[in-house]
């Protein structure tokens, strides 16, 4: 209890500065971040994990897992990565940082875009920024296979929920939970 | 620029009906939030249109269609826009933060829970699994919307050779998003509009 307490008030050994610099980096992908905050996910692992170090792999997967695995939007998954990073004040960075550019910008694009929605403006920027929205997510999900790719039984799992999710109503809820019994399995 | 009934209104539009205040804004959006695992959209087209029957499945999907255009999370975008249209700055905060405030309060206790039993090699595993489960549900997302890409003025093949690129560009060689974003989203934006000509129709 009393880690847990530090990690409220603690910033983990990150200076102020540092904490400048997760927000002003989390605000500039909150501009990017077209077709949700998941697709920044593969530039998040490569900013916290391979350049700064502020993470592991396996916790920054882990964070996308609880997120996902909890009723909500997907975005809690910034929340949780602020929170192992820097406590309660890096939550708030990157919380703040993910959702205050893009909401701004929804509310003053909103009017523009649905007044023309036909032009031929709004119309190529959609068009155009579809096939990066794909290619984002193929991206996002290859790297949340990074702590299991060796393990066919958990890969199997991945093409099984694929095709699961794609082609059927199943609830997400039942396959989160063959996933943690996959996991228990095959994978401890 | 009132949500309720825009102009030429059809008779389904007479059967909508605003919500009273920022309050019920709040009550909506948490029940909705907490209802959906692995995402919620799917929950939002049944809340918003059938159940509280604020929205005509014509105005969600164009809703829809914006927040995806726009940046950030398109849930809290959609939530935003909607509150703002009702109760103005008010109302983007109240929907806003009924759908982040008690999901989030859970997200955090989960993660202490997990923090304290992380130790446990099974519960470790449980969480790489579910963590595949994640993958695949990321995936399946992807593919799910390239089903639109037949729609699209670039076209299948040009539209998964961008995907594809992008996959190559972010995902393998692990380049900053900003370049990816710019470079090819810019190139598939001249090529859209070069397709859709002056007109603003495919040629």
């Amino acid at each position: 209890m009393s880690l847990q307490l530090a990690q409220l008030a603690g910033l983990h050994g990150l200076g102020w500065a540092d904490l400048l610099q997760l927000w002003l980096h989390f605000m500039l992908l909150s501009l990017l971040a077209v077709g949700g905050a998941i697709t920044t996910a593969p530039d998040m692992q490569r900013y916290l994990v391979a350049q700064h170090g502020w993470m592991s792999d396996a916790e920054f997967n882990t964070s996308i897992a609880i997120a996902q695995a909890a009723p909500g939007p997907n975005i809690l998954f910034v929340a949780l990565m602020g929170w192992q990073i820097a406590g309660l004040a890096g939550l708030l960075a990157t919380m703040s940082g993910i959702l205050l550019p893009s909401s701004v910008l929804a509310l003053l694009a909103s009017r523009y875009a649905q007044r023309h929605a036909d032009s031929r403006l709004v119309r190529a920027f959609t068009a155009g920024l579809m096939p990066v929205t794909l290619g984002l997510l193929l991206s996002t999900g290859w790297l949340l296979t990074a702590t299991v790719r060796t393990a066919w039984p958990a890969m199997a799992l991945v093409a099984a929920v694929v095709w699961l999710n794609w082609r059927t109503k199943l609830s997400p809820l039942w396959l989160i939970a063959a996933g943690a019994l996959v996991g228990m399995l095959t994978l401890s | 620029m009132n949500g309720a009934a825009p102009g030429a209104a059809a008779a389904e539009h007479a059967a909508l009906r605003t919500p009273s205040g920022c309050g019920e804004l709040f009550h909506v959006f948490t029940r909705l939030a907490l209802q959906g695992f692995g995402g919620v959209l799917p929950i939002a087209h049944r809340e918003l249109v059938e159940r509280e029957r604020w929205l005509s499945a014509a105005q969600f999907l164009e809703l829809l269609t914006v927040s995806q255009v726009l940046p950030g999370p398109n849930i809290v975008n959609m939530s935003m826009i909607l509150g703002y249209r009702w109760f103005g700055l008010r109302g983007a905060l109240a929907a806003s933060a009924g759908l982040l405030a008690l999901p989030l309060l859970i997200v955090l206790a989960l993660a202490l829970v997990y923090q304290h039993w992380a130790h446990l090699p099974l519960v470790a595993a449980a969480l790489r699994g579910m963590g595949a489960v994640a993958a695949g549900l990321v995936i399946a997302t992807a593919l799910k919307l390239g089903r639109n890409a037949a729609a699209n003025p670039l076209g299948r093949p040009l539209s998964w050779s961008l995907a594809a690129l992008t996959l190559l560009a972010v995902g393998l060689l692990r380049w900053p998003l900003v370049v990816a974003v710019l470079g090819i989203g810019g190139l598939g934006m001249a090529l859209a509009a070069w397709r859709l000509g002056p007109a603003g129709r495919p040629s």
